[in-house]
């Protein structure tokens, strides 16, 4: 099965990468590990006439922490990711994630920046960075600029970024001590995507009421999902099945899961719900091994 | 017609070099240039496996690669896992815990088994299974497979290291 003909041009750097899109416009696409794009192309979903390697480029590959940040290249691989003691120790919500990504041959050429680029409505990166508040660094003929990442995903398989503009770093604000987060998704089998999935982020106080709370959820409707309804339930409340209950009915309120083969839009809420109190259940048992 | 490109790839450590088109699939470099027939074609759409080969030390599906991604870079397919005739042990446990029926999907389940021993050279069953998660079996049920990756790690020593 062959993709259309193509050109192919590898990137020496950023500033390059991004002139080569700028030159060749819409019919120009940025390939990273190639895990999403290339079975694109090969379906014919998508036909660029150019392609614009970036995998060679020196330095988008990283994991470290910096001014109360966890700092990622974009380049970085799922597996990086999951084998991070980095990560293990300030994100524990992204190592329950990664393992959970496809294969470990696609975890091995996958990238964190292809992954949130491509936006595919069931990703599982989609979900976590939204409920870290994470935020995301392109870089374009216009220069550098931040994007949150509430505001990055616009629709199904289409996000905010220019078509000449290269995500080159997420940028992940490290949660305070008394932090836990979670994300558990259910799939049909080992490495499906997921049918629903949730992420949730919790600060709790000394007295165990939530301060803060970020929710995510994926292959909850055309994007991945932040849900502040349902977190402006928990926040100021303690963690209580009651509470969390209603937080479940409006995740499932604001959702509009698409219905495919992995499930009708019906049954994936339910989904939804069941993830959520579950979630938020380990990840405010995190809280508290944490203090 | 988009420009042909030069590219030069390492395979069981020796060099082969080849004017391709961009949209070559590594696979075919592997089997249709490199001649090594050994990496096998099975869904060609990203999911069963048997097009796995290592580049630079990790298991990748060279169906989903194009050649040009891997120009300058290092792949071990099944033919450089047996050295001088002598099974690697893995290969060995395949065939004493009679881990391969039609053997389609054996050299790549060889290599996801060398990449899994060489992260956890002590790995539980479920990593194991894990470990293979990559890659389909449409005769064995998998038990037998898992067997023997249980069985090449209890052997110790280098099981997971790459032949040089
Ligand atoms: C069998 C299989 C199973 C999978 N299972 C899962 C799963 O369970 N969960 C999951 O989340 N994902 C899954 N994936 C997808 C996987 O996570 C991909 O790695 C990821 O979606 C894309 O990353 P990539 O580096 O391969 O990007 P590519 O495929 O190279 O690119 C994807 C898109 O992003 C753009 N892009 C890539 N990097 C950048 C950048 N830095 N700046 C601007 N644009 C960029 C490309 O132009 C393209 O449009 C699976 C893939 C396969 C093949
Ligand atoms: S042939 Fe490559 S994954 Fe099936
Ligand atoms: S032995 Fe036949 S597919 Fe595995």
């Amino acid at each position: 099965m062959y993709p259309a003909s193509f050109d192919y041009f590898q990137a020496e750097n950023v500033e390059q990468a991004s002139r080569l899109l700028r030159e060749y416009g819409e019919e120009a696409r940025v390939i990273a590990g190639g895990q999403s794009l290339i079975p694109f192309m090969k379906y014919r979903l998508a036909l660029p006439k150019y392609l614009v390697d970036i995998r060679g480029i020196p330095g988008l590959s990283f994991i470290d922490k910096k001014d109360g940040c966890v700092r990622i290249g974009a380049l970085t691989v799922h597996r990086e990711i999951e084998e991070s003691d980095l990560i293990r120790s300030q994100l524990p919500i992204m190592r329950d994630a990664a393992p959970l990504i496809g294969d470990p041959q696609v975890r091995n050429l996958g990238t964190l920046g292809g992954a949130l680029c491509h936006a595919d409505p069931a990703g599982d990166w989609g979900p976590v960075v939204l409920a870290l508040e994470g935020r995301l660094k392109c870089v374009g003929a216009n220069g550098e600029r931040e994007l949150e990442a509430k505001d990055f995903f616009v629709d199904a398989y289409s996000t905010r970024l220019q078509p000449d503009e290269v995500l080159t770093e997420v940028v992940l604000p490290v949660p305070g001590a008394k932090s836990g987060g979670a994300y558990l998704k259910l799939a049909r089998r080992t490495g499906d995507f997921a049918m629903a999935s949730v992420a949730v982020q919790l600060t709790l106080d000394e007295a165990g009421v939530c301060q803060h709370i970020g929710i995510g959820a994926g292959a909850a409707g055309r994007t991945p999902l932040r849900v502040p309804d349902a977190e402006g339930v928990v926040r100021g409340e303690k963690i209580s099945a009651t509470v969390l209950k209603e937080a479940a009915r409006r995740l499932s309120q604001a959702a509009d899961p698409i219905p495919d083969l992995r499930g009708s839009g019906e049954y994936k809420r339910e989904i939804l719900k069941a993830l959520l109190q579950r979630a938020a259940q380990i990840a405010a048992s995190r809280c508290k091994e944490r203090r | 017609m988009p420009d042909r490109k030069r590219v030069e790839i390492k395979i069981n450590g020796e060099s082969y070099s080849a004017e391709v088109e961009p949209r070559l699939l590594l696979v075919d470099f592997l089997r249709g240039i490199a001649r090594l027939t050994g990496t096998h074609v099975g869904c060609d759409s990203s999911n069963c496996g048997a097009c796995t080969v290592m580049m630079d030390g990790v298991t990748v599906k060279s169906c989903t690669l194009f050649a040009v991604q891997a120009n300058g870079r290092e792949i071990l397919t099944i033919e450089g896992v047996a050295k001088d005739g002598d099974l690697h042990p893995i290969q060995q446990s395949f065939r004493d815990h009679h881990a391969l029926q039609c053997g389609y999907c054996t050299p790549g389940m060889v290599l996801s088994a060398l990449f899994l021993l060489s992260k956890k050279p002590n790995p539980t069953e479920r990593e194991v299974r894990l470990g293979v998660s990559g890659n389909l079996c449409r005769c064995t049920g998998y038990q037998n497979i898992v067997d023997a990756i249980l069985a090449a790690a209890k052997r110790g020593g280098q099981v997971g290291r790459r032949p040089t």
